[in-house]
């Protein structure tokens, strides 16, 4: 099988390890993972703060890049179900780039719902070690309905004891732009999820987007870094 | 906290509101429990979603045909006894109900819970004319004695625990203290009761108005509602164009959904259905009925992009489950409406010039959307808002420009990395200059980004 890698910006930029890992997990799974070279951002933070021209311009420079029939798999939530839901919305009084829209918004899967339904990863007797929870991801489980995969993939572990979290929905406070435009209630956001997470008494916090994780990172950090913060390609590839 | 709007200084209030102990606790408790109640009351409800479906439909239906629902509704109201107003905004609204007492020489009128009557700030208005304004909801009264405006759609004194409450009391009302909801309660029910029997005028507002039958509907809990429309001889009903549905047969829809999203209640108390005024022969009911219908923007967004705000049944259920909102509370928002329906109703209302910074107030985390009973796209239209607020010129400058660089470099892999290069080789600088709040919380660059990784 062979499949297009979206690394996202933020696992370019701040967590190659994370992109590493995820090579790991297809290499693991016999997939031919192809990296578009050229890739770059999924345009979103533009989208999200109303700037759709520019917003537009990254999307058309995606879409350019992942050209093809294969699946395009990423590690975000977020960045996938902005090529998901979004793109086509772009392009609507462009009838040519948005059929092109509408093909990647058909071919494009977070990790963890591919790791599942495509490669069913979950039955493969991936190990790992440690008590681990699980921060849901709001564009991941509301705009994807990705909520149980993570879930079954980390249940299905050997060596790994999965504790669910409490509130593990609620926003974590990122939010892309939200993050900078309103810094204060986005602190206190990441505070409460970091007390929900500490209760729980978990090693380790995993989810599938690497924009809460920094958030979350950020506000463990604080306190002195009491559980580990890692992407879910992450702790599936430990063992590996 | 005044009638002035203050959702310029959103981010300023927020912070404000972050720094109050006693409020962030008395929020996160409230929003949870009325997250709980929604959630156990909707269990056992099979076809939800089904539901959604159907109210959704049957609001949209009006929003299609909104003036001939009103024009219905006005005539059949008329016919059952009723004088109909049309106000065009908050002005001829206030003028209207402020006329209506004065020709009757009404100087004590009691209210029941109404967000339409604090969107035209009639209390103020009303004062200033030299009349005596009672709330009878127990939460509006908590909110008129401490002179706040409500912080909550359906829970006005939700950022108040029981022990400010027990305070107020006993300075304002020289009772004992106590923090006992019970006593507070019954004290609260003593003072407001002796009112409603010398009241000159009862003012509500309604939940839904029933266009087929002229109708207007009612869901209290505190029976002060229906004391308010039957007791005094004179009844105001105030409701926005938008509460219309269009007959009596489509209110078990509502009846279902709108207690249960709101307190997680199957039912309100008290669900009341009036029509027109007192026929010979009944024992309640106001001998004369005005019914104010209040446009104030409504028509301008129904021509809009946004029209589908207007679906909205207050239910506050968006603004429950908003991490925003149970987190800085209503009054951040600076104006009538807060939580998420409150952005885009503030934003639409009052024009982006004087509440832009609101359309930034949500991380987009869509649980507001998850849990609208009437399934109003509420991300899809802050980011319709956001694109506006652009549009209309109120982003900042140095954004702008930012997001201009932003798309070109992500179009062009090479200054893409060329930007990444420089933010790591001048990470010091960046996290100087490029604001503690934000750069301070990031992780340093990666020395080898993924794409140089790859084999």
């Amino acid at each position: 099988m062979r499949v297009q890698l979206f690394g996202t910006c933020l696992v370019d930029s701040f967590f190659p390890e994370v992109g590493e890992a995820t090579l790991k997990l297809f290499q693991r799974f016999g997939v031919t993972a192809v990296f578009p070279r050229g890739q770059t951002c999924c345009g979103q933070p533009a989208f999200n703060a109303g700037y759709a021209d520019d917003a537009r311009t990254a999307a058309a420079h995606f879409l350019s890049v992942f050209d093809g029939d294969a699946p395009i798999v990423t590690p975000s939530g977020s960045c996938a179900a902005m090529v998901k839901h979004r793109y086509p919305d772009l392009f609507q009084t462009d009838p040519v780039m948005h059929a092109k829209a509408e093909r990647a918004a058909g071919r494009i899967y977070e990790l963890s719902q591919f790791l599942v339904h495509a490669l069913r990863a979950h039955e493969s007797g991936l190990a790992g070690k440690g008590t681990i929870t699980y921060h849901s991801s709001c564009h991941l489980a509301r705009d994807l309905g990705v909520r149980d995969e993570p879930l079954i993939l980390l249940r299905s572990m050997k060596g790994v004891r999965f504790v669910p979290m409490p509130d593990a929905t609620r926003c974590c406070g990122f939010g892309g732009t939200f993050m900078a435009k309103l810094p204060e209630i986005s602190c206190a956001l990441a505070e409460e999820k970091a007390d929900s997470i500490v209760a729980t008494g978990a090693d380790a916090v995993t989810g599938c987007d690497a924009g809460c994780l920094m958030n979350i990172g950020d506000a463990m950090k604080k306190r002195g870094n009491p559980v580990q913060v890692r992407h879910i390609a992450q702790v599936l590839a430990e063992g590996l | 906290m005044s009638d002035v709007q203050t959702s310029l200084a959103f981010r300023a209030n927020a912070t404000r509101a972050l720094g109050d102990a006693s409020l962030r606790s008395a929020m996160r408790q409230a929003a949870d429990t009325f997250g709980t109640r929604r959630a156990d009351a909707f269990a056992p409800v099979a076809d939800l979603e089904a539901l959604r479906d159907k109210a959704s439909a049957l609001r949209l239906q009006v929003l299609d045909r909104l003036q001939e629902y009103e024009e219905m509704f006005a005539s059949r109201a008329a016919k059952a006894g009723a004088t109909v107003h049309r106000a065009k905004d908050a002005a001829a609204a206030r003028e209207i109900i402020a006329q209506i007492l004065t020709d009757r020489g009404a100087k004590t009128v009691v209210k029941a819970k109404s967000m339409v009557s604090e969107e035209i700030h009639l209390n103020a208005y009303l004062e200033k004319a030299g009349m005596d304004v009672l709330e009878t909801d127990l939460g509006e009264y908590i909110i008129q004695l401490v002179g706040e405006t409500p912080s909550h759609i359906i829970v006005p004194a939700i950022h108040k625990n029981r022990q400010q409450v027990g305070k107020l009391f006993a300075e304002k009302l020289g009772v004992d203290y106590t923090e006992d909801p019970q006593m507070l309660t019954k004290i609260a029910r003593r003072s407001i009761r002796e009112k409603f029997l010398n009241a000159d005028a009862g003012l509500s507002g309604a939940n839904f108005a029933a266009a087929a039958s002229g109708s207007l509907v009612l869901f209290t809990n505190e029976g002060n509602g229906r004391m308010v429309t039957t007791v005094p001889p004179l009844h105001i009903a105030i409701l926005s164009l938008e509460k219309m549905i269009p007959s009596l047969a489509d209110l078990p829809t509502f009846i279902r959904l709108l207690p249960r999203s709101a307190t997680g209640q199957s039912i309100t108390s008290y669900v009341s259905v009036i029509t027109g005024t007192r026929k010979p022969g009944e024992a309640t009911g106001a001998k004369e009925l005005h019914i104010v219908l209040l446009d104030n923007g409504r028509t301008e967004i129904l021509s809009g992009s946004c029209r589908e705000i207007l679906k909205c049944i207050r239910c506050g259920a968006c603004m429950n489950v908003c991490p925003v909102y149970r987190t800085v509370g209503g009054h951040s928002y600076g104006w009538t409406y807060p939580g998420p329906m409150g952005i885009v109703l503030t934003t639409l209302l009052t024009g982006m010039a004087k509440s832009h910074p609101l359309v930034d107030a949500s991380t987009l985390c869509g649980a507001c959307v998850e849990v609208c009973p009437v399934r109003i796209p509420l991300v899809d239209l802050f980011l319709k808002l956001r694109e506006r607020r652009v549009r209309e010129g109120f982003s900042k400058p140095m954004e702008k420009r930012g997001m201009r660089v932003f798309g070109k470099a992500a179009a062009s892999p090479s200054l893409f990395s060329a930007g990444q290069f420089l933010s790591r080789t001048f990470w010091p600088l960046v996290r100087a200059f490029g604001g503690k709040d934000v750069a301070g919380r990031l992780p340093r660059p990666a020395n080898i980004p993924f794409h140089r990784r790859v084999p």
